[in-house]
């Protein structure tokens, strides 16, 4: 994976709670056996209208185009464990994808592909949902900079490890797993 | 400590551990479907590609198959795929294999508990989210993503957070209407679709000790629609009748001390339950089902790995006999197992003279797959466990959660219908 370094970027705010992963990518596109290619699919029912994009979904305005960071509501990435969730909305483009809670297999899922998703307050995610403007992450400070307002958050730091390093997290383990255990107590919060 | 922290403990070789601990798990058993499976297989090759050598897996004997989506192939794709898990079995010298057309096949948590693949006390994960079902077995079963199962497959372990636990505890007895179906979707509807997020849900209490074996798993299959890293119950005597009539006899159970520490502890009472069904678009948006009878209905489907068990297919048929349905109604048993079960004792006439289509076992439409998938504006009463957004199909199809029972009358009625008000 490619280290993970400072992202700075417009925000593509998808204001839905409880998007399970089969609207990430639906199940139509799982038979497919390659791993790259299925940003193409990402959120396809709501993007694609008989293969038209459809006006009316926040990734077909031009204003996001190009962005690398998604906003999400309550429990992103529920529902079914596929990762093609994840590999889609890497090969989209998105890198970091904030929200107030995510399902817990797609949590694990971002790391294992270098994406980096933050949890944040209501409170948080309410004014970075009402910004215009760029907003910068620094995973190395754990922090969300808006409108020059630096916001703090919270990872696990041997996830946080793994992605400034650009690890591949099987070969990692599979040499380190006593430091990694040590490591977390010792962080533990 | 309880259940969950006492067989992450052993599976770490730890003598205690506490919520929120990080400890690396051997594992006793992996699975893989013919969606995860070539998932896996595709990690596989990124790993090759960076010039890992990938030549073995770390113990056949404990990886299983299952074909289960899209099984029977549902198109030139599918067909690849099951092509690939069995050159994928083939190569590395995986027996459990259960193949469509074959015997026993079926879907994966249904075969964990009908063949018995997860025995009480182990770690058992799975490339699927309700992998969580087989806990009901008294074992520790999580879901994980592709890369996480192929590291599995490479060195046999895997990473946890010890997760906290939400001790459900049941009471009284299901009245004759009332399904596990109908408590768990209760539960949900209490604590919502992330109420248990990276949490244990263990059940026990008296409720519990009545419950059968395979109301237990619709339980713990449930789990993950309230986020749950896993869902548990403690081994007892009706577990290990289960096992001995499948020719288990031999495993060691785990059981949480008595003074094990829970998050939090609920109560149910299952002597006021009432029949539940989950609205769209979310198994959280319940709703009583008698509050719902105008709900006009164009198909029922009984399937999936959470509603068509054999007792789940008894209860359709305690509805069916001497009935027919009104709208479309699909069955399908969840392994070949049960469904020669329902042949054996006669199910399967009472439904075919009520007019349904028994179809084989396959995850089918409950994954809007393929078997009977929903139009737009259609509208399905089904026994599985999701109902987001075009989850069995068009994006503006409606699907409501309901239990065998209650899926049942309404297929007779044509509306969502509680199985009391059945004339």
């Amino acid at each position: 994976m490619q280290p993970f370094h400072k992202i700075k970027s417009i925000a593509t705010p998808l204001d839905k709670v409880n998007v399970d992963t089969d609207q990430i990518v639906p199940k139509q596109f799982l038979k497919l056996i390659q791993r790259t290619g299925f940003g193409q699919y990402l959120f396809y029912d709501w993007r694609f209208e008989k293969g038209t994009p459809r006006k009316d979904f926040v990734l077909n305005d031009p204003a996001y185009k190009n962005s690398k960071i998604l906003l999400a509501r309550d429990n992103f990435g529920c529902g079914s464990s596929r990762e093609h969730a994840v590999w889609a909305l890497d090969d989209y483009g998105f890198k970091v994808i904030i929200s107030t809670s995510f399902a817990d297999i797609f949590y694990n899922n971002c790391f294992k592909n270098g994406i980096l998703p933050i949890q944040v307050s209501d409170e948080t995610l309410q004014k970075l949902f009402s910004t215009k403007s760029e907003i910068e992450v620094d995973l190395e400070g754990q922090s969300i900079i808006v409108d020059n307002v630096p916001i703090l958050f919270h990872i696990e730091p041997y996830r946080k490890k793994i992605l400034l390093e650009g690890l591949d997290d099987i070969a990692v383990t599979l040499l380190h797993e006593d430091k990694i255990v040590i490591y977390e107590r010792s962080h533990k919060i | 400590m309880n259940i969950t922290e006492k067989i992450l403990a052993r599976a770490s070789g730890k003598t205690q551990v506490s919520p929120g601990d990080v400890v690396f798990v051997n594992v006793d058993k992996v699975m893989v479907h013919d969606v995860s499976g070539p998932g896996v297989l595709a990690v596989f090759e990124k790993l090759r590609k960076k010039g890992m050598v990938i030549d073995k897996v770390w113990d056949p004997e404990r990886v299983w198959v299952a074909e289960d989506h899209f099984v029977p192939a549902a198109d030139k794709i599918s067909a690849q795929n099951i092509v690939l898990l069995t050159n994928f079995t083939k190569q590395f010298g995986i027996k459990r294999h259960f193949k469509y057309g074959m015997g026993q096949y079926g879907i994966c948590h249904t075969l964990s508990h009908e063949e018995a693949m997860v025995l009480p006390g182990e770690v058992y994960v799975g490339g699927d989210s309700h992998t969580n079902t087989t806990g009901a077995l008294g074992a520790f079963a999580a879901g994980l993503g592709h890369t996480d199962v192929a590291y599995v497959l490479l060195n046999g372990k895997i990473w946890f957070k010890v997760p906290e636990t939400l001790f459900f505890k049941i009471n009284g007895k299901l009245p004759d209407h009332v399904m596990a179906k109908d408590l768990i979707l209760k539960i949900i509807g209490d604590i919502g679709t992330d109420g248990a997020a990276y949490k244990t849900m263990q059940f026990g209490g008296p409720g519990i000790s009545e419950m059968s074996v395979e109301s237990r798993l619709t339980l713990t299959n449930m789990t993950t629609e309230a986020g749950a890293k896993s869902g548990i119950v403690e081994p007892d005597l009706k577990l290990r009748e289960y096992l001995a009539a499948r020719g288990v006899t031999k495993y060691d159970e785990v059981h949480g001390d008595a003074d094990a520490q829970y998050e939090k502890i609920y109560e149910y009472e299952c002597s006021e339950m009432e029949p539940i069904v989950a609205k769209p678009f979310s198994p959280e948006n319940t709703a009583v089902a008698r509050d719902l009878s105008s709900v006009e209905l164009d198909k029922a489907y009984i399937g999936s790995c959470t509603g068509a068990k054999l007792e789940d297919l008894q209860a359709v048929a305690k509805i069916l006999k001497g009935r027919t349905v009104k709208i479309r109604t699909e069955i399908l048993p969840a392994a070949m197992s049960i469904f020669r079960k329902a042949m054996d004792t006669g199910l399967l006439k009472i439904f075919m003279d009520a007019g349904v289509v028994v179809g084989p076992p396959t995850c089918g439409a409950c994954c809007g797959a393929h078997m009977g998938v929903l139009a737009k504006d259609e509208i399905c009463i089904s026994t599985t466990n999701r109902n987001f957004p075009g989850r069995m199909g068009h994006v503006e199809s409606q699907t409501y959660l309901a239990s065998p029972l209650v899926a049942a009358a309404s297929a007779v009625t044509g509306k969502i219908t509680d199985p009391r008000d059945l004339k």
